[in-house]
């Protein structure tokens, strides 16, 4: 999923700075599941916006609406009614979701609440790390379903650096060395061999790097 | 001859070679290369310039490498492959041989993290062995990269550099020798302080029988202070420092002295292993020690060769 | 989901301080109280004729773990000068777990608090069982002497003073 995380409060009141009526709106995809911009978390944000709009004395209104995806056109046209009242939305969506409703209502001011942060997984209650680097050709067949790409502070491609020491990488001793796991988990598998092979320079032109992607499916259109 | 550089010379002329090291400066002060030069001139056979070492702007390791080599000094040109892509990594280096540099170590580079731009964004485009395929295929086949052919190619004395104290450790061996596999043709090593690992690691890197397929330079890291010997004992990764040492350099009345000899006899400990082909004096900070330390290790004099030897050298085989 | 008991917890009399040019500042307070311990041991203190100040509203919950950010924001917004959480003792959560949970959605609460200008120390979390009554009656006080010394929440500060004016003005 795609892991997001709330902006300081300070940040986002200089977002909204001015507007007598905002539409906080959530999303009730990836960023409901860990709980950073879904129903709830609307919910505390608001109460947050009307304290302190209070505390200043500020008549401030805010609606709040959270749609089952911000990523999604049918989805995002519910908030035409709000969208209308608001002169500014305040999207707890993920980068994608801020830019759709932006897209679909070309008049609205849209700002975001949330700091995007990575592609990932939840590993437990509370914790949630990066997993994929969307970098458009997977190459986890080579390295025992570990990716080297976002998981290498590095992204080297032919083994670790120098800076791999006791398992953990020389950026912070919280991180795993992405190198020190695949070398285990191919000696593991027995596979070590494959990691003998030299990985030629990555085709960086099916990631971001060649321009903005687009997938199209002919069967799946009207 | 590959490149026919003075530590090619050296090294393939079965002599125990000497490189040095130095940081270009933190500005645009080109004199202080080549007075620092002068520490080097005669007592070593070549020296690396780093490229933005711990990721802090220093002045350019090309142009640092084509001052000191004006300076009479031989040059090894470090490249990183943290701040430039493939085209720009390219680029500098046919720039950097029409110089006049011949010798280049390819790195991947310290993260922009422990420097003093944390906030910038690194290239990676390209690792350091994918560098080192580049660098090799330019020279033996005249290739860029994609494929596409240059008229003049870049004669170069290919480097990298090797670990031995990091881990996953029996993997450390195994990317020497692809290292050596995708092209290198001259290897350097972390400062070694733990001879006893250093030792088994060898012991593995000649099983292999890497020592006949590349020149293998011990790293040799002098110290002044017993703090300095701690901070890499707990803040460098990648670092292995016997707590022996430490408590020998604490009790030394001085310890300036202290450190010299303790890299003499480091180097000649790594002399004494097979497969050892010369040794890489890293002096951060303390260049003045090099005469010196080479002299009290019995490495002068430095072998000298004639200008411009026209005749193509054989591949002289190098020996274990 | 819950009750509010506004006050009928409250035993003994209530003395105005008589006399001040300005009336004194009372806190409202919101205790979220567990059921199975708090709120009983609020019980015990009214059997037992505790006096403590009648400043404290009680919410009962069937157990702490029950508390969500929202709610305690919802307190805060709703006029309360202080809040507090109050569980059973760690490790006799009738629910196991309930309790520490609480005490991480306290924390995190009085995090917001803190970032949005209202203030963290409004907020607390207590821990107690059913045979606390002098604790509980102890734990009112202390709350209410903390948020007498903070002073009305900066969120009814404005709200008040134009009471106050309005007051005067009034006679």
């Amino acid at each position: 999923m795609i892991v997001a995380e709330r902006k300081p409060l300070e940040e986002i009141l200089r977002l909204i700075d001015g507007a007598k009526t905002v539409l906080l709106t959530g999303c009730g995809g990836c960023v409901t599941v860990h709980m950073a911009g879904g129903e709830k978390e609307v919910e505390v944000l608001a109460s947050l916006l009307r304290l302190h709009y209070k505390k200043e004395d500020k008549p401030i209104k805010i609606l709040t609406q959270t749609v089952t995806r911000q990523c999604e056109p049918e989805y995002v046209r519910e908030l035409a009614d709000n969208v209308d009242k608001a002169a500014v939305v305040l999207s707890m969506g993920c980068g994608v979701g801020v830019q759709f409703i932006a897209e679909n209502f070309p008049k609205a001011w849209v700002v975001p609440a949330l700091n995007t942060k990575f592609a990932g997984a939840t590993l437990e209650a509370g914790v949630w790390a990066e997993r994929c680097g969307l970098c458009g050709e997977c190459i986890l067949y080579k390295t025992g379903g570990i990716c080297p790409v976002i998981r290498c502070s590095k992204s080297l491609l032919n083994g670790p650096c120098g800076g791999s020491q006791n398992g953990k990488c020389e950026v912070d001793p919280e991180i795993d060395c992405a190198w020190q796991l695949i070398h285990d988990r191919m000696k593991d598998l027995g596979k070590l061999d494959l990691l003998l092979e030299i990985e030629p320079p990555k085709d960086w032109s099916k990631a971001r790097d060649g321009g903005p992607r687009k997938v199209m499916r002919e069967d799946m259109r009207f | 001859m590959k490149s026919g550089s003075n530590l090619e010379k050296v090294l393939t002329s079965g002599q125990f070679a000497v490189c040095g090291e130095m940081g270009p400066p933190q500005s645009a002060d080109g004199k202080s290369i080549k007075k620092k030069a002068e520490y080097f001139r005669g007592y070593v056979d070549s020296v690396n310039l780093t490229d933005n070492q711990t990721a802090i702007v220093r002045l350019s390791s090309i142009a640092s490498a084509h001052l000191l080599l004006d300076a009479g000094v031989e040059p090894v040109m470090q490249m990183t492959c943290r701040d430039r892509n493939r085209i720009a990594i390219q680029s500098d280096v046919l720039g950097a041989y029409a110089l006049g540099i011949k010798n280049i170590l390819a790195i991947s580079g310290d993260h922009q993290k422990f420097g003093n731009h944390p906030q910038s964004k690194n290239v990676y485009d390209i690792d350091s062995l994918q560098l080192l395929q580049i660098l090799k295929n330019m020279r033996d086949e005249k290739k860029f990269q994609n494929g596409e052919e240059m008229k003049v190619e870049p004669r170069l004395f290919i480097g990298a550099a090797a670990n031995p104290f990091a881990d996953p450790f029996e993997f450390r061996v195994l990317r020497l020798a692809k290292k050596v596999k995708a092209g290198a043709d001259f290897i350097q090593t972390q400062g070694v302080f733990d001879v006893p690992r250093f030792k088994r690691w060898m012991e593995m890197v000649r099983d292999l029988g890497l020592p006949e397929k590349t020149f293998i330079l011990a790293g040799i890291i002098p110290v002044r202070s017993v703090k300095a010997l701690q901070y890499m004992k707990s803040e460098v990764a990648g670092m292995s420092v016997p707590d022996e040492l430490i408590e020998r350099m604490s009790k030394a009345a001085k310890p300036q002295e202290e450190g010299v000899k303790i890299a003499v006899e480091l180097i000649q400990q790594l002399r004494e292993i097979k497969g050892v082909h010369g040794v890489h004096i890293m002096p951060v900070m303390w260049e003045q020690v090099i005469p010196q330390l080479v002299e009290q290790a019995g490495l002068l004099p430095r072998p000298r060769f004639e200008e411009e030897q026209t005749t193509p050298a054989k591949e002289a085989p190098a020996k274990g | 989901m819950y009750s509010v008991r506004n006050g009928v917890r409250v035993m003994g009399e209530v003395k105005e301080e008589a006399g001040a040019a300005q009336p004194a500042f009372e806190p409202k307070i919101v205790a979220f109280a567990c059921y199975y311990c708090a709120y009983s041991a609020a019980d015990l203190a009214g059997s037992m004729r505790l006096q403590y100040p009648p400043n404290i509203r009680i919410v009962e919950l069937p157990c702490t773990g029950k508390v969500n950010p929202q709610m305690l924001l919802k307190a805060f917004e709703e006029g309360a000068d202080g809040v507090y959480v109050a569980g059973c003792m760690e490790g006799d959560c009738h629910f196991l777990r309930g309790n520490l949970r609480a005490k991480r959605r306290v924390k995190y609460v009085k995090g917001l608090l803190d970032e949005i200008g209202v203030g963290g120390e409004r907020l607390e979390m207590f821990n107690l069982s059913s045979s606390m009554g002098p604790r509980f009656a102890q734990i009112a006080r202390e709350m209410t002497e903390r948020i007498k010394a903070l002073g009305p929440s900066p969120v009814n500060r404005k709200a008040r003073a134009s009471a106050a004016d309005e007051d005067a003005a009034g006679g």
